[in-house]
């Protein structure tokens, strides 16, 4: 189900937890097998929950109630826009606006050459940046203006 | 750069963006000196606790509650597996503080949890951070191999018999992980519900063993506070709010970050710092502590001093330190709208007046928003935050009630016309006008 080098991560993070307490190591184990997978099938959160020992049913109770999991397939790039108020305040939804105008979706769509995935997110501790943008749960783009986003999109390839 | 500027900085001093934030960088800024003078010369448990009492460090997280004063809680003599956990879970609307300290000053938050570790005889230690600052979170665990490569993580600590581990954990978008106990599920591999209390953390806490959770900023104080003393620490601020603190300034000034200043520097003091109102605009109001404290207009807020005891008497919170600028083109019942949609949406669902109560707070102002209110909407959000507030396990509900409440006790008018004449006092095309997005290319 997993490469080896993912696999490899499963124990670093199994690692860091009391011997009896494997279990505290889905959130991380989910993240890196959604990172292999690119989103979270059902069969993934299986192996995960078999992996650590714990009820399927468990580890999809984690993956359901944290929202950076994907339990849908989706597009290549996902773009997750911050629209709370701190960083409305400051652009984050005119930048929302003006990403939808770019790719010709809204939020929860996908590019129909499944290229894009555009989200709204809830605070991500950066507001003093707005507005900010993450892409695929792991790179934060700042004071994200129109000369800005145009770069980011043309940098995803 | 998000530190923007600060007055007798302690936390972020001598800091050089990306630059200082390695192991010999800390070293060199004095760092781990503290861990080893009480080591080394002997100090004891108590010693330590001592020193953090007299600083008056009160809770950087939002709860402002005093650190020495929870850290003697712990029952430090109860035999086997004790942890200490830091909360970087830093998800408060308006609040970046921590990821600042986590990406400039690792090392500073490591000393500090390994510090109170000794003094709460604990041997392991969490810090659990936000899922969104990724990156942050990859620093921080080469912070902590560097920290382990070097001696000051592990068994037999420079030589001594005290042993400390410490891990970093992330979380992965659930706002309400930052409440404590629902941190403490989430380290547990569960959804980030939170506990009942009692009974507390001290007694019952990660795998049911006692542990302590402070904030980032808190612990990334207590070097600072052994250096220079408990008391020089209290006299940097003013009378129970001790030392310096973060602030987070967004929205609608020039120049939006992270301010380290004393605690009872001015409000107005602050704003000159932050270069101004953007585009010279007005102030309208000021949300002081991040979005779960009540909203002060703009009279109120000029008047008050950043502590927690002079935004606690103009009735708010300094919470977080996140303050959230609004200028007047900001309509209140939109931006309140948004709020709500938020507590909404991070309602765990556990306890029924909050899962069901900010559902209904958002549907209202929502209708409000559109033009779509009743006259009687006003008294219904009033009663249903009433129904919400101190009838839920943990702060969210009334985390979710303050804004709906201190909205419509400040701003009435605003709702009031709303719901009268359907339309915005804010004209459309003004809204917004202050956010600073270079203008959308036709």
């Amino acid at each position: 189900m997993f490469s080896s080098e993912t696999l490899d991560k499963f124990a670093r993070e199994v690692a860091k937890y009391p011997a009896d307490q494997k279990q505290s190591a889905v959130m991380a184990c989910l993240a890196h097998a959604q990172e292999e997978k690119g989103w979270l099938p059902a069969e993934a959160i299986e192996a995960v929950a078999n992996y650590l020992g714990m009820p399927p049913i468990a580890a999809y109770e984690v993956a359901s109630f944290y929202n950076m999991y994907d339990l849908k397939p989706l597009g290549k790039y996902k773009i997750t826009v911050c629209t709370n108020l701190p960083c409305a305040l400051s652009g984050g939804y005119h930048a929302g606006e003006y990403l939808q105008q770019k790719l010709g979706i809204g939020y929860n769509e996908t590019t129909a050459d499944g290229k894009f995935t555009l989200k709204e997110g809830e605070c991500m501790g950066a507001c003093g940046d707005a507005p900010v943008f993450i892409v695929n749960n792991r790179s934060m783009c700042s004071h994200m203006h129109p000369e800005q986003i145009d770069k980011l999109l043309e940098e995803c390839k | 750069m998000a530190m923007m500027g600060a007055i007798n900085p302690v936390l972020m001093a001598g800091l050089n963006g990306d630059d200082g934030w390695r192991l010999k960088d800390y070293v060199a800024r004095g760092g781990y000196e503290q861990l080893k003078r009480i080591l080394q010369t002997g100090l004891t448990q108590e010693d330590v606790i001592g020193e953090v009492k007299k600083s008056v460090l009160r809770g950087r997280g939002g709860a402002g509650f005093p650190t020495g004063l929870k850290w003697s809680f712990m029952p430090r003599s109860f035999p086997g597996d004790k942890y200490v956990v830091c909360n970087t879970d830093e998800g408060e609307p308006g609040t970046f503080k921590d990821r600042d300290i986590m990406r400039y000053n690792p090392h500073a938050v490591i000393e500090g949890m390994i510090i109170a570790g000794f003094a709460m005889g604990a041997s392991r230690g969490y810090n659990y951070v936000h899922g969104e600052i990724w990156e942050i979170y990859k620093r921080f665990e080469e912070a902590l191999d560097e920290a382990r490569a070097a001696g000051f993580l592990g068994q037999n600590i420079l030589g001594t018999s005290f042993g400390f581990e410490l891990f970093a954990h992330h979380g992965y978008g659930a706002y309400i992980c930052g409440e404590e106990t629902a941190l403490l599920e989430s380290i547990e591999g569960k959804k980030g519900q939170p506990r009942f209390k009692p009974p507390f953390p001290a007694s019952f806490g990660l795998y049911g063993k006692p542990t302590t959770i402070n904030n980032t900023e808190t612990f990334a104080s207590i070097p600072f506070i052994l250096k220079m003393g408990g008391e020089e620490f209290l006299n940097l601020g003013k009378p129970n709010n001790g030392g310096t603190k973060l602030f987070s300034v967004s929205g609608h000034v020039n120049r939006p970050g992270n301010y380290e200043i004393p605690l009872g520097t001015s409000f107005a003091q602050l704003l000159e710092m932050c270069g101004g109102m953007r585009g010279g605009r007005k102030l309208k109001a000021v949300i002081p502590g991040g979005s779960s404290a009540p909203v002060l207009p703009a009279d109120v807020i000029m008047d008050c001093t950043m502590d927690y005891d002079s935004i606690s008497k103009a009735g708010s919170m300094l919470g977080s330190g996140a303050v959230i600028v609004m200028d007047e083109t900001v309509c209140m019942v939109k931006a309140l709208e948004r709020l709500s949609f938020f507590y909404h949406e991070e309602s765990c669902g556990q306890c029924t007046p909050c899962r069901e109560g900010t559902a209904w707070m958002y549907k209202v102002v929502h209708r409000i928003e559109n033009g779509l209110g009743k006259p009687e909407d006003l008294d219904l959000l009033n009663s249903v935050l009433g129904n919400i507030a101190g009838r839920t396990i943990c702060a969210l509900g009334d985390a979710a009630a303050f804004p709906v409440q201190s909205f419509i006790k400040h701003f009435r008018g605003e709702f009031e016309h709303h719901i009268d004449h359907k339309t915005c006092l804010v004209p459309k095309d003004v809204q917004w006008a202050g956010s600073g997005f270079h203008k959308i290319p036709a």
